[in-house]
């Protein structure tokens, strides 16, 4: 594939480049930029953080599973392009210096980049900023001391980069209608939207993979639009964009979003990737499901919709033909009574042992509607029909939570891993149906809202 | 004068630019050859067929090694001789090297070796804690037992008695840079080894050997390691060791680094443990004896396990006076990665034994777990600690018997080939259950203090006072101290050298056996050079560990760098500083003893000179400006067999309160608040050591909580990557953070009178632990024993424990 990209300010074009080839390997064995380091090949530990920034500002990214045809057409910035091309630093970087935030110093570049970034884009939050940049020496309290200090200096003039023209490849198509024609021709093309998943195929399964086509020039399938009546995410909207959209609607799910991957992960993932690659541990499908949403197939011309839970058919398969993909996900605006409970063994970045979304409606003391779904219970993202069931119609009280509890022995056998043990799983789950009614009833249920 | 001063990191600049430089970072030839180990799949058995060939014919392939291809020894454990680099028959865990692949590319070395076709004849493998005692499967001849007093008589005649059991889970050292080494082959078959390790005199010593040459044939060069955390002191030796072999085969540089999964499936981790015992106690909580079982788990190769078990055995006393104690050690043989050093190197495990009695203590008595802490302490010195400790009694000199040809005698693991002599250490007073003398004991102060620091009464009052009003969460606070031996247990390895130059323009470059992984030794002990020659640090060139300028060093371990390297150092400078003033002052016949170096200036007499000026003038007056610098740790002698002597030259203190919020419904978990006082003596540079305070603290608290390694009953690791595998991420570190240093000296003569501080702070964590037993324990009569890691799902079990329920 033919690319142009700005690195560090300089133009760079590349002819022919392989579309599976990562940002970080080009950068480190090509280019012989060192700074960028490779912590875990996987998008976990952000050592690998670049900041990539186009018409839509500037995000952190992982260069380790990013492939080099997502550059086309933007502004890279590595640790080495952070300080003025006089020397002068970032910032960020005088204060990581000035408070400590340093030890041994190989994920310091990726938390320059996030922190450089974060400054950029105004972002104090700095413990969801930094969440995906892992430390092993300092504990981090160093390092949010040197974001706090670093927060009101003005943003650098040098850091602001020019806008670049993407070039123009077949295998990239720049709306959903050519997508339909290019995919339908070539149904045994792999999509890549943000290669969260599809990074780790070639990095951790070291696969070759023949034929891709990246998603990310359809900029009609990243729109998001919210009319009175209804919700709908185009495939190609990310986690960031979906959590924003949604903050305001069903607060419980964007905080869910916000602990389910870092801010580099949900800069590139979107949510037509979390649904379409069926996994039974993504986080979306259970919320989505809860809130009763539609699923958009689209295949050449040919259009379908299908209630979410019914696109996932059994583990690692999905009613999807070939040639079709997710164009959409949409559900119907309704009053927000979603909660999602992510159980983990870390908040914050870590897949969910447990993911339970409970959406129950009660009526004038009696429950009216429950729609529960839950991912991590089953080989696929699976709804609680028998616990709903024994929800619904009952006075919303604790004997009625305590009655649906046999359900979930209905409902669901999970699986002993190494997330967690099969009764943890099942008894998780009903205590989540017990933390929905407390929390219900203003019960204090959750351990990140206490203060110290 | 620039010791004691809160500067920098050394390479803080070259951290924040990505300028700083890592083993996979040197610029190498254009034909540079990567390096891929082939891994078994099987836990326990022999190989039976090997098929290569579509190895060796995959792209970008060069040759592939074997077992068969190594003509000198194959083996690359730093003790005992059972670590084949790679393995002909015997396979004994998931991950075991078998054959390397020799490619063009990191990559078409990993996708290369994923082609080979193994066949085994698979064996019952032995995995657990009863599989390896049901086979009797263990290192050494029996379990070991130090002991004081009667334990069991004295806990017969207690008031009450106490038993139970912990089970505590190991720990990836996730050192963010993964294992790395380069090598490359020089004339007449010499070899330059760059590599991210804590110990390069052992890569040397181990590359020698599989190259069969002397060690003056190979040099081993370490500039800075991207963590270390004890996992880079024996874990680097495969790498290394390949490298060298595939650079002699081919006459090209060869590298390698592990891909993540690699690294955590092939190295060893931090020992897991159980941890049984039985503790009398009398009503006013003072202990009268306690007996424990700790039972290592120690992997397939001997590695650095034997003193890491005796180090868990020797801080199984904690901070304790314990009247009468038996401790009984088992070091098992499991089927599973090698087990190695990990910060604390066993400390940790040990400690947690007492700990766990003192809270189980606390609840059966209804006492408040600090106060019963209190109780049990030893007594503070009276002077406050601040006096010199006394000598022992008798301190013979160590006794090397007739070391094996090609014995590891810079490895901590050498201790078995080894005879130490060591007299009774006449030690009277308060003895530990080694016989050591306490003497040097300020947590009883430090205690007192962080309790009213922090609030801790109060606290938990308010604590109470907010779990009556909520059902769900429940809050908990915990205190633990700690007091950490110093010194490795392997009497000859406190030793350290340096080598100092001065050059005729002034400028200082400073070498020594130390190794930078983050710790800010470099920096300490560039300050403790620019204080002799009383120059600016601008002045100091610190330089990369180099076998060919320091020799014979010990790993940077044991929390020892600063204490043996800085005293190095110190002597080099004195030697050059005293040639220097001698110069001088007989040029301006005044007195030596009077020559001042201070400000970058050398003051003789009325006369003062620059530094600089000082050096050509005493480098035109043909006065050598270099030196090398030597150091030994006075006053040691330990018996491991035995379990008596003096093993430490001092102890290291610290204390903390953590306070945590635990859901009861799910287990989830979160510490909100940590407050710690730490004691670094005189501290060289307090920034860096309260640094390594609030990255040992939550580092220690990730190993207790949510860093949980699970193996499937095939023996496959299935925590390999950070996906599965969960250290502390920003937001896991408390809300409310208070780090302090206690102000004190270390009565020891250690340089400038401070302490050590690597490992010490690491089990202040222990505190978050005990914080969330006190939360569980809330939950309902029974105490939860709680285990670690105190997962949501172990929390959640806990709180069915003490609602007297079984959850499986």
């Amino acid at each position: 594939m033919n690319i142009t990209f700005l690195l560090n300010g300089e133009t760079v074009e590349l002819a022919g480049a392989d579309a599976t080839t990562t940002l970080l390997d080009w950068l480190r064995e090509e280019r012989g930029l060192k700074g960028t380091k490779e912590g875990c090949n996987e998008g976990d530990c952000g050592a690998c953080t670049v900041m990539v920034s186009d018409e839509n500002g500037s995000r952190a990214l992982n260069a380790c599973i990013l492939f080099l045809p997502q550059l086309n057409g933007k502004s890279l910035r590595t640790v080495e392009g952070i300080a003025a091309p006089d020397g002068r630093l970032h910032p960020v970087q005088q204060a990581m210096i000035d408070d400590h935030g340093s030890q041994c110093g190989f994920c310091t570049p990726g938390f320059i980049v996030s922190m450089a970034t974060a400054h950029r884009n105004g972002a104090r939050d700095f413990d969801d900023q930094l969440a995906g940049n892992l430390c092993r020496c300092t504990g981090y309290a160093p390092i949010i001391r040197a974001a706090r200090s670093a927060a009101d200096q003005p943003i650098p003039d040098w850091i602001a980069d020019a806008p670049v023209t993407a070039t123009a490849n077949r295998f990239m198509p720049d709306s959903s209608d050519a997508l339909a024609k290019l995919y339908e021709a070539n149904p045994d093309a792999t999509l890549v939207a943000g290669a969260t998943d599809v990074g780790l195929w070639v990095t951790k399964g070291l696969r070759d993979i023949e034929s891709v086509i990246f998603l990310a020039g359809c900029s009609d399938l990243k729109q998001v639009s919210v009319s009175d009546e209804t919700v709908r995410f185009g495939a190609m909207a990310d986690m960031n964009t979906v959590r924003a959209a949604i903050a305001d609607l069903h607060p419980s799910y964007a905080e869910m979003i916000r602990r389910y991957g870092s801010v580099q992960v949900r800069n590139a993932a979107t949510i037509g990737g979390n649904i379409a690659n069926g996994s039974p541990i993504g986080d979306n499908p259970p919320a989505l499901i809860a809130l009763g949403a539609t699923l958009h197939l689209r295949k050449g011309d040919q259009r379908r919709d299908l209630p979410l839970e019914d696109f996932f058919l059994d583990y690692g398969k999905q009613d999807r033909q070939p040639g079709e993909f997710v164009e959409a996900v949409s559900f119907s605006r309704q009053a927000d009574r979603l909660k999602c409970y992510k159980i983990s063994k870390r908040f914050d970045q870590d897949i969910s042992a447990v993911c339970g979304c409970f959406n129950i409606t009660v009526s004038g003391g009696v429950v009216s509607e429950a729609r529960i779904a839950f991912g991590g219970m089953a080989g696929i993202p699976k709804r609680a029909t028998a616990v709903e069931n024994a929800l619904i119609g009952k006075p919303w009280s604790e004997d009625t939570v305590s009655a649906a509890f046999s359900g979930f022995d209905e409902d669901f056998a999970p699986l002993s891993d190494m997330r967690a043990s099969s009764s943890y799983r099942l008894e998780t789950a009903r205590a989540l149906l017990s933390r929905y009614f407390a929390e219900d009833q203003g019960v204090a249920t959750s351990v990140l809202e206490v203060q110290p | 004068m620039s010791v004691a001063k809160p500067l920098p990191h050394d390479a803080a600049y070259l951290h924040v630019t990505g300028a700083a430089r890592y083993v996979d970072d040197i610029p190498t030839p254009a034909n540079c050859l990567h390096l891929a180990f082939g891994l078994s799949e099987i836990a326990c058995g022999t190989i039976t067929g090997m098929d290569l060939d579509e190895v060796r014919s995959a792209p970008g392939v060069v040759t592939v090694i074997t077992a068969d291809d190594m003509p000198f020894e194959n083996d690359v454990s730093p003790s005992n001789h059972d670590e084949p680099l790679l393995t002909s028959g015997e396979v004994n865990y998931v991950g075991q090297p078998i054959f390397f692949v020799v490619a063009t590319s990191h990559k078409a070395a990993r996708k290369a070796a994923r082609r080979a076709r193994i066949t085994y004849d698979e064996k019952q493998a032995i995995l657990s804690i009863e599989d390896a005692l049901a086979a009797d499967s263990r290192f050494e001849e029996g379990p070991r037992v130090y002991k004081k007093g009667d334990a069991a008589s004295a806990i017969a005649g207690a008031t009450h008695v106490i038993e139970g059991a912990i089970d505590i889970g190991g720990q990836e050292h996730f050192y963010l840079e993964g294992q790395a080494a380069l090598a490359q082959p020089q004339e007449n078959g010499d070899m330059v080894v760059m590599s991210s390790t804590q110990h390069p005199t052992e890569i040397q010593h181990k590359v020698a050997e599989a190259l069969g040459v002397p060690m003056h044939a190979v040099r081993v060069e370490t500039r800075r390691m991207g963590g270390g955390f004890g996992g880079k002191e024996s874990q680097g030796n495969h790498l290394a060791v390949a490298c060298a072999l595939a650079a002699r085969a081919t006459g090209r540089t060869c590298k390698m680094r592990y891909d993540r999964d690699d690294d955590m499936v092939i190295t060893g981790k931090r020992h897991d443990f159980r941890i049984t015992y039985r503790a009398g106690f009398e009503d006013t909580g003072r202990i009268t004896g306690v007996e424990f079982v700790q039972y290592a788990r120690c992997g397939w190769a001997q590695d650095l396990s034997i003193p890491v078990a005796d180090r868990a055995m020797l801080h199984a006393d904690n901070a304790y006076d314990l009247p009468a104690a038996r401790i009984e050690s088992h070091r098992l043989k499991t089927n599973t990665q090698s087990a190695t050093a990990f910060r604390g190197f066993g400390g940790p495990q040990g400690m947690i034994g007492i700990e766990r009695v003192m809270d189980h203590a606390a609840h059966v008595l209804g006492m408040d777990p600090a106060a019963i802490r209190q109780c049990n302490y030893y007594a503070d010195a009276e002077d406050g600690g601040l006096s010199a400790p006394r000598k022992p009694a008798a301190s013979p000199p160590e006794d090397i018997l007739d070391p094996k040809k090609g014995e590891d005698l810079a490895s901590r693991g050498a201790a078995t080939e080894i005879r130490q002599k060591a007299g009774d250490s006449g030690a009277a007073g308060q003895v530990t259950p080694y016989g050591m003398a306490v003497t040097d004991f300020i947590l009883g102060q430090m205690t007192e203090t962080l309790l009213e620091t922090s609030g801790y009464a109060e606290r938990r009052e308010e604590i109470s006072a907010w779990n009556a009003e909520n059902p769900v969460i429940r809050r908990g606070i915990g205190f633990s101290p700690v007091k950490f031996g110093i010194s490795f247990t392997l009497t000859h390895l406190n030793q350290a050298g340096a080598l100092v130059h001065v050059y005729q323009d002034g400028s200082i470059h400073l070498n020594h056996g130390g190794t930078e992984m983050g710790q800010g030794l470099f920096q300490k002990v560039a300050q403790v050079a620019a204080a002799r020659f009383g120059v600016g640090l601008e002045a100091v060139r610190i330089t990369a560990t180099d076998t060919g300028k320091v020799p014979n060093t010990s790993a940077t371990a044991a929390s020892s760098g600063s204490d043996l390297n800085g005293m190095a150092v110190k002597a080099a400078c004195d030697t050059i500083r005293d040639r220097m003033a001698a110069h001088l002052a007989e040029r301006h016949q005044a007195d030596p003893a009077t020559v001042r170096f201070a400000d970058g200036r050398v003051h003789v007499g009325e006369e003062s000179y620059s530094f600089a000026e000082a050096a050509e003038y005493a480098y035109v007056g043909r006065v050598s400006l270099s030196a090398t610098g030597y150091y030994r740790t006075p006053d040691l002698s330990w018996d491991r067999i035995r379990g008596a002597g003096r093993p430490f030259f001092y102890f290291a203190y610290g204390a903390a309160v953590t306070e945590v919020a635990v859901d009861t419904l799910t287990g989830e978990n979160r510490i909100l608040r940590a407050d710690i006082l730490h004691d670094a003596g005189a501290s060289l540079n307090p920034a860096l050591d309260i640094g390594q305070i609030e990255g040992g603290y939550v580092q220690g608290a990730g190993w207790l909580t949510t860093e949980e390694l699970a193996w499937d009953e095939s023996g496959r690791l299935r925590t390999h990557a950070p996906s599965t595998y969960k250290i502390p991420a920003c937001s896991d570190r408390p809300d409310v953070f208070n780090v302090a240093l206690w102000d004190g000296e270390n009565p020891a003569e250690t340089i400038y009178r401070s302490k050590a501080v690597g490992e010490p702070p690491f089990m202040l964590g222990i505190s978050a632990f005990l914080a969330l037993s006190d939360a569980v324990a809330g939950c309902g009569a029974q105490y939860p024993a709680l285990n670690a890691p105190a997962t949501a799902e172990e929390v959640w079990r806990a709180i069915g424990r003490a609602r007297g329920q079984v959850r499986s």
